[in-house]
């Protein structure tokens, strides 16, 4: 098989949510251009949206919410480490984003009036707008690329970046995930869209892929911006989930608690006010969960049976629908008992938390052609709309970068290197298995790195990542399918240093439960209220240093900046 | 290095008698987004191949015939 070798104007790698928002865009922007769309799996039905969505966790509609209360509670939500100017991009363009995608056919739910039919989740303000009918998200976004013709390349998946003599972006080299061979993409610029690193923390279960994010997001898009020298961003900011015990969904609170269903400890008592992810939150629930009045549950037993039938019909058939037959093994009926609750393995996720590649109000990371969008660029809780507005700006800025640029040279040298270290577990015989690899590596991340954090645990976790990385030349694929995961246990060796010297380097405690840390336990404001940013320097080493938060463009009053530390309930008799 | 074949229970099942891939049908295997499943070539018939599912369905929901069943991985069932 003869190497792949293409020349495109904009290339898009990751084809879930954002990138194909964002390769639409480009297209809008000028139809001349070349855009290509790149994907691991198939763009039909890839990413954490292939079976569709149960709804809009931030959607900004006026008459429900304005732009300033949505940056304001997302300031708050994220302890105020956040570039406000991000967030207000999004917030502002949020209800245009809706209105595009509800003309495209995706269907939200509306009241007798025809308006949006909003719900309140949140701590303060009103965001949370369903879908009860959103399985039809990929197809609605297929008929899209179809439309600009939009280029579309599946089952390739993106290996390293390529630059040019100044650092500049030149394209991406690629695995044929298919054929196990390798392959060049020059491009003028390059928009990373591949989702979050799901496959970071080892699920309780032990189940390799019963991650809660979908696992074809091994963490490709940090590591691929990491080589390119592209800061990264609030890494130590770890995302954690509330999930149903063994089944890697969400309860969901956020589909549940419109109706009355809320989490509850093992009394049936509720103990935290709000339901919307947080640090702050889920720091209530590790305390519930591991405490006397453990584990956690969604309650919804007391709700008539009309509205559980409604519960079951959105949590049966969208997102995660596989989800009625779990509770059917473990003979669970909603009316009759509360589901239990854990707590998810960590990943790195800014659709849900904070920690991603560094960009700006116009999804520009520090690599100059070099564009981010969805989970893996760092605008703190952008959730599934972040990604199709940031997917927009992304498509937008890379086609007027391509516009004023020439195909940057294809350097020899890094191509050559590439090629060997993809290529290298073909050739091992009876290698290691890069299941086994990545088995050791996800149950390290476990021991040594999930909260709450500990210092010489942290520590040694590096030690023991740094023999992984010395077994890695001894990773042999008996096919490209193994191919294709040896290259994953690649990039989620590099999330979990990522993720271990980040937190090292944050010498306090903040965000709740995300970034615990035992020695530290305090948030100190002094020292650290600001963006804690990671990258690769000139020597090759990894390296953490600090980013000043810019100015407020919404001021926030002291009492919305404590709103997220006082979720716990408060008894009547303790308040009394 | 030496080496062991482990058995794996696996999570899909396919209903060979319902499963047209004799007649050129590769719906599922395009479908499954971690790519997990192949046509036998011996028998025309789909089958899991690697032990690696999310359990998100879309192989089950795009097949033709409903040829396919996705059960919870023995492990969090
Ligand atoms: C179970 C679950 C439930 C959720 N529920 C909600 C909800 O109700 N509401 C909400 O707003 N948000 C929700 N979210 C979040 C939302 O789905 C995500 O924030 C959003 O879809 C992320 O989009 P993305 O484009 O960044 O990633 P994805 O849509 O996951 O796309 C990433 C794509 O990149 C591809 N890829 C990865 N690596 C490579 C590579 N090296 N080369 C080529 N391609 C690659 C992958 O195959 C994938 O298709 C949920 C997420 C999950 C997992
Ligand atoms: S989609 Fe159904 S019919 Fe087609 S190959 Fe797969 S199992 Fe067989
Ligand atoms: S359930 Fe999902 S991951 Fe499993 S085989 Fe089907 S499509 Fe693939």
């Amino acid at each position: 098989m003869s190497d792949m070798f293409a020349e495109v104007d904009v290339l898009v790698i990751g084809g879930g949510t954002a990138g194909p928002m964002a390769a639409v865009k480009a297209k809008e922007k000028n139809p001349a251009l070349k855009v290509m769309l790149l994907e691991k799996a198939n763009v039909k039905r890839s990413g954490a949206i292939s079976m569709g969505m149960d709804g809009l966790n931030n959607a900004v509609i006026p008459g429900h919410a304005t732009p300033e209360q949505y940056v304001k509670e997302i300031t708050v939500a994220n302890d105020g480490i956040v570039n406000q100017k991000t967030v207000m991009a999004y917030a502002q363009e949020s209800f245009n984003m809706i209105n595009q995608l509800d003309r495209w056919g995706v269907k939200f739910e509306k009241d007798e009036t025809g308006d949006y039919a909003v719900k309140k989740v949140h701590h303060i303000g009103t965001y949370v707008l369903p879908m009860p009918e959103g399985h039809h998200m990929k197809k609605v976004l297929y008929r899209q690329l179809k439309k600009a013709r939009v280029e579309i390349t599946n089952r390739y998946m993106a290996t390293r970046l390529l630059l040019d003599a100044n650092g500049a972006i030149a394209g991406a080299m690629v695995l044929d995930t298919r054929e196990g061979t390798f392959g060049v993409i020059r491009a003028k610029s390059v928009i990373l869209c591949t989702g979050a690193a799901g496959r970071l923390g080892l699920p309780s279960s032990g189940y390799l892929f019963g991650t809660y994010e979908n696992p074809t997001n091994a963490g490709d898009g940090y590591a691929l911006a990491y080589h390119a020298g592209a800061e990264l961003s609030g890494i130590e900011c770890y995302q954690i989930n509330p999930l149903i015990k063994d089944y890697n969904g969400p309860s969901c609170a956020y589909v549940t608690g419109p109706f009355g269903g809320y989490t509850a400890n093992s009394k049936g008592e509720r103990f935290i006010e709000c339901d919307y992810w947080s640090g702050q939150m889920m720091m209530e629930f590790y305390k519930e969960l591991e405490g006397g009045n453990g584990p956690v549950f969604l309650k919804m037993d007391h709700l008539a049976e009309e509205t559980i039938g409604t519960i079951e019909h959105i949590l049966h058939s969208n997102e995660r629908p596989s989800r009625g037959r779990f509770h059917e093994g473990r003979h669970l009926d909603y009316r009759q008992g509360m589901v239990e609750m854990h707590i998810s393995e960590i990943g790195l996720c800014s659709g849900h938390s904070a920690s991603g590649v560094w960009v700006d109000e116009h999804a520009a990371t520090t690599v100059p052609g070099l564009y981010a969008a969805g989970d893996l660029a760092c605008v703190p809780h952008n959730y599934m709309l972040g990604a199709f507005v940031y997917g927009q700006f992304a498509g937008q800025s890379a086609a007027e970068y391509a516009m004023s640029h020439e195909l940057p040279a294809v350097d020899d040298v890094q191509v050559e290197a590439e090629r060997k270290r993809v290529l290298a577990p073909l050739s091992v015989v009876d290698g290691l298995p890069p299941a086994q690899v990545e088995y050791k590596l996800r149950r390290f991340v476990n021991d040594y790195l999930q909260p709450p954090k500990v210092t010489k645990k942290m520590e040694i976790g590096l030690d023991r990542f740094a023999e992984i990385r010395a077994d890695l030349d001894s990773m042999s694929a008996a096919n490209p399918h193994e191919l294709m995961r040896a290259m994953e246990v690649h990039f989620i060796l590099d999330c979990a240093e990522m993720a271990a010297h980040a937190s090292l380097y944050r010498t306090e405690s903040r965000w709740g439960l995300y970034h615990y840390r035992v020695e530290h336990p305090e948030k100190d404001d002094a020292d650290w209220f600001c963006h804690a940013q990671l990258k690769k320097n000139e020597a090759g080493e990894m390296t953490c240093f600090k980013r000043p938060i810019e100015p407020y463009i919404v001021e926030l009053d002291d009492e919305e900046k404590d709103a997220y530390n006082r979720l716990r309930v408060v008894k009547q008799a303790e308040a009394a | 290095m030496p080496m062991t074949l482990n058995r794996v229970s696996v999570p899909v099942t396919v209903d060979e008698d319902a499963c047209i891939a004799d007649k050129g049908c590769t719906v599922c295997v395009e479908s499954c987004p971690l790519d997990l499943l192949a046509i036998d070539l011996l028998k025309k018939k789909a089958f899991m191949k690697f032990d690696e599912c999310w359990y998100c369905l879309p192989c089950e929901k795009d097949c033709p015939t409903q040829a396919i069943r996705v059960d919870i991985p023995y492990l969090l069932r």
